[in-house]
């Protein structure tokens, strides 16, 4: 793997370490997860310890140190959401794709995760697939969209909103 | 974008806007929220945008895409100026009717219209809908009639007028008195009072400040910020600018959660705007104060809502908070003195400047002043975002704005304070809504999520998952917090699995107490709020899944059984295709069964049911 844009990354945010977590956001964007050797860069460049890297890499929920899916399903466990049926949602996704929430379908296509809100509360339960959001779901509705993201090639891209 | 240097230059720009403006011979504005998303408003605008530009009206037509207006439950909203028709789950095929019937003819579409459920009275503008009417939208009421993309629109209805007020008309004592005498309280969720934070930190010696926007809103079930971040950035910017005035900061930052994109991205158009014109940066409004501000972004985790750990996130470190023995008001950010407050409490700021603090201090009760804004959420009819006076009761918010049940089981609960707070029962829905009123129930204001609960919520399960979310959000600096509420969710799976025994409920009420008292920061001291609370007033929901193993609302998997009812059943098949585990039996037309060996409890029967034949028990 080519770590060149992790130079751009760090030169846009100015070296600084304080930037730290966005540096990592853009990371992740660029390769959909962090590499092992774009966070020794970063510690490298920051002058930073690994271990200190690794230390925030790992304590905030947002990164990954391993490859995800092409596409994301992220199902929403708010409040709003739980009362609505949102772990039931879970349940069946999780039996349905045969994964727990953090993993990757085993032909890499789909990525699951859960997440404690999305902010989207009045419609719930809501699902988030690759960039929009599905209100108001069932456990039939979801596997209706799963199914449908199945059949669809890679690389969707993403809805700018 | 033209520099602003003075007032009157303010003033006559201003001017220029609004005689722009009424250039148009109509307004039409879609909202353009998250939860209209997920509803396809971005489909419905671009429809509009077409047909408008087939019908060569762009001249005449201003297609706005505005921030959240609240209703979400019924969205996508559309409504049209000057004459404020309000239409809601407007779709594609609506707008060349839209535009050739009301735009052009000025006829109202009836279809489109919200209808009240009770009097099946239909309302054509926004102030008939009761939804609207018990509100007073101070804060989030421009979110309807400006683009959050477009400063002009902000300036139109009256922005930065607070700040050029503050700058030129006022010292930063003055400044700080009058947000003292409003009254105004944190928005947050502490209720802390921001004109005594605002002196403290003023009175800091240092040689620099900062001041931060906390827009880490990590509550579940809470939305508000995020809105207001979207909708209208440019009013909590205002309110930060006075605020450094005020305080002496010239650097801010506003923390904004990863999973909020349109949120950062909005509040950096803003940021760009604002220096443009000469609201931010170096010497503003030609004063010689200066400003700048930026985003920082979480990195998703809970616990960097604390002051404290936000603050070590922004530093590029883990969050963990630390101990407070000094405030951050003294000793913050990189070490110096650092404001913090929420996205909501700023953007009262410019409010108050304008109106002034006896206006403020006017709404709302003794103790609480002026408005706040919930996400009424979960299973009550009209969800979305209210702002209501503080000191409304419950009932109000829960029955005359939110229609009351969602699907005709009664109301038993409302969650208020996210995972801080607790659950308050139906007998005690007069209660006003304030901080300290909710305080006294065993809850708190916390930042504004209120989540319904009704007769098919389980208490026990409720519980559950405020813990199950508190045990996967403790930073684990504090080994009450990181172990305590690990037992707890133990215990707690033990009541829903059914192997808890007598003693269950005494062990977790001990445990909830050392929890609290031993932990460093909010999260493991108010941790056990949603505990606590559910025993106080559902304890008979915790006994009867101990001693009868049973759970009342049909929830806890391991205590339930599917079934189907004979009389309801009309044999359409629709179960029996449906269900995954093949659990259900019967011939086309007949009455179909589950056989409970081998039913998964997945609930996909129920969910498909036209008749409400399935039965959970």
């Amino acid at each position: 793997m080519d770590f060149k844009h992790v130079d751009t990354i760090i030169e846009k945010h100015q070296g600084k370490r304080t930037a730290l977590i966005s540096i990592f956001h853009d990371v992740q964007d660029e390769y959909n997860f962090l590499p092992e050797g774009a966070l020794t860069k970063v510690a490298s460049r920051l002058q930073m310890n690994t271990n200190d890297i690794y230390g925030v890499a790992t304590f905030y929920k947002a990164f990954s140190l391993t490859p995800r899916g092409d596409h994301t399903v992220t199902l929403c466990l708010g409040t709003a959401c739980h009362v609505r049926g949102g772990l039931n949602l879970l349940r069946e996704l999780k039996s349905h794709l045969r994964i727990e929430p953090g993993q990757t379908t085993a032909d890499g296509k789909i990525f699951l995760q859960a997440v404690n809100c999305l902010g989207v509360c009045a419609i719930g339960p809501v699902m988030f697939v690759d960039g929009e959001f599905h209100g108001g779901m069932n456990s039939i509705k979801a596997k209706r969209i799963i199914e449908k993201i199945g059949r669809k090639r890679n690389g969707v891209k993403h809805e700018e909103n | 974008m033209r520099k602003i240097k003075s007032v009157p230059d303010l003033e006559k720009w201003k001017e220029q806007i609004i005689s722009k403006e009424k250039q148009h011979e109509a307004i039409i504005s879609v909202c353009g929220g998250t939860g209209c998303h997920a509803y396809g408003c971005h489909k419905v605008k671009n429809q509009f945008a077409k047909t408008i530009r087939e019908n060569g009206l762009a001249k005449k037509i201003r297609l706005k895409f505005t921030g959240c207006r609240g209703f979400c439950e019924r969205g996508p909203i559309v409504t049209i100026q000057p004459q404020g028709i309000f239409y809601q789950r407007v779709q594609g095929k609506d707008i060349p009717l839209i535009i050739s019937e009301t735009v052009k003819k000025g006829k109202v579409l009836e279809h489109l219209l919200y209808e009240d459920v009770i009097t099946k009275r239909k309302a054509t503008s926004e102030k008939d809908i009761p939804f609207y009417k018990a509100q007073q939208r101070l804060v989030l009421g421009n979110n309807g009639l400006i683009d959050p993309g477009k400063i002009e629109d902000y300036i139109g209805v009256g922005g930065y007028q607070a700040l050029a007020k503050a700058i030129f008309e006022m010292n930063p004592d003055q400044i700080i008195h009058e947000i003292k005498a409003s009254g105004l309280r944190g928005r947050g969720g502490a209720g802390y009072l921001t004109g005594n934070k605002w002196e403290n930190c003023r009175k800091a010696p240092s040689d620099g400040k900062y001041i931060i926007c906390n827009c880490d809103e990590g509550d579940p079930g809470a939305y508000m910020d995020r809105s207001l971040m979207e909708g209208n950035p440019h009013s909590v910017l205002e309110g930060m600018i006075i605020g450094a005035y005020a305080i002496g900061a010239n650097q801010g930052f506003i923390y904004v959660r990863h999973e909020y994109p349109l949120a950062c991205k909005n509040a950096e158009i803003a940021i760009t705007q604002a220096k443009k014109a000469g609201f931010l940066g170096k010497n503003i409004l030609g004063s010689g104060f200066s400003f700048e501000a930026e985003i920082a972004k979480g990195g998703g985790a809970f616990v960097c809502g604390e002051s404290t750990a936000l603050i070590a996130s922004i530093e590029g470190m883990v969050g963990e908070p630390r101990s407070k023995q000094i405030h951050t008001v003294t000793q913050g950010l990189w070490g110096r003195p650092t404001n913090l407050n929420n996205v909501e409490t700023w953007a009262n700021v410019p409010l108050i400047i304008n109106q002034g603090s006896q206006w403020f201090s006017s709404i709302g009760t003794e103790k609480s002043k002026g408005t706040k804004i919930f996400s009424l959420v979960g299973r009550v009819k009209n969800t979305g975002l209210v702002e209501v006076p503080m000191g409304i009761t419950l009932r109000e918010i829960i029955f005359d704005i939110g229609g009351g049940p969602q699907n005709g089981k009664a109301i038993k609960a409302v969650q208020t304070g996210g995972p801080s707070g607790g659950c308050i029962p139906a007998s005690l829905f007069n209660l006003p809504v304030d901080f300290d009123s909710l305080t006294e129930a065993g809850s708190m204001m916390g930042s504004g999520g209120m989540i319904v609960m009704d007769e098919g919520s389980c208490m026990v399960d409720v519980a559950k998952y405020f813990v199950h979310f508190l045990k996967g959000e403790s930073c684990g600096k504090c080994l009450s917090c990181r172990e305590g509420l690990k037992r707890m969710d133990e215990i707690l799976d033990g009541i829903i699995q059914g192997k808890a025994n007598g003693e269950s409920l005494v062990l977790l009420e001990e445990l909830a107490e050392v929890v609290a008292d031993t932990s460093l920061c909010g999260l493991g001291k108010t941790a056990p709020n949603p505990v606590l609370s559910a025993l106080r007033y559902f304890r008979s929901e915790f006994e009867e899944h101990i001693m009868k193993k049973k759970c009342p609302a049909g929830v806890c998997i391991p205590l339930i059984q599917y079934s189907i009812l004979e009389e309801q059943c009309t044999g359409c098949g629709a179960c029996k295709k449906i269900c995954p585990a093949q659990a259900i039996e019967g011939e086309k037309k007949q009455r179909h069964r589950i056989q409970t060996a081998l039913c998964s409890k997945c609930g996909s029967c129920k969910d498909i049911c036209k008749a409400n034949a399935v039965m959970v028990q």
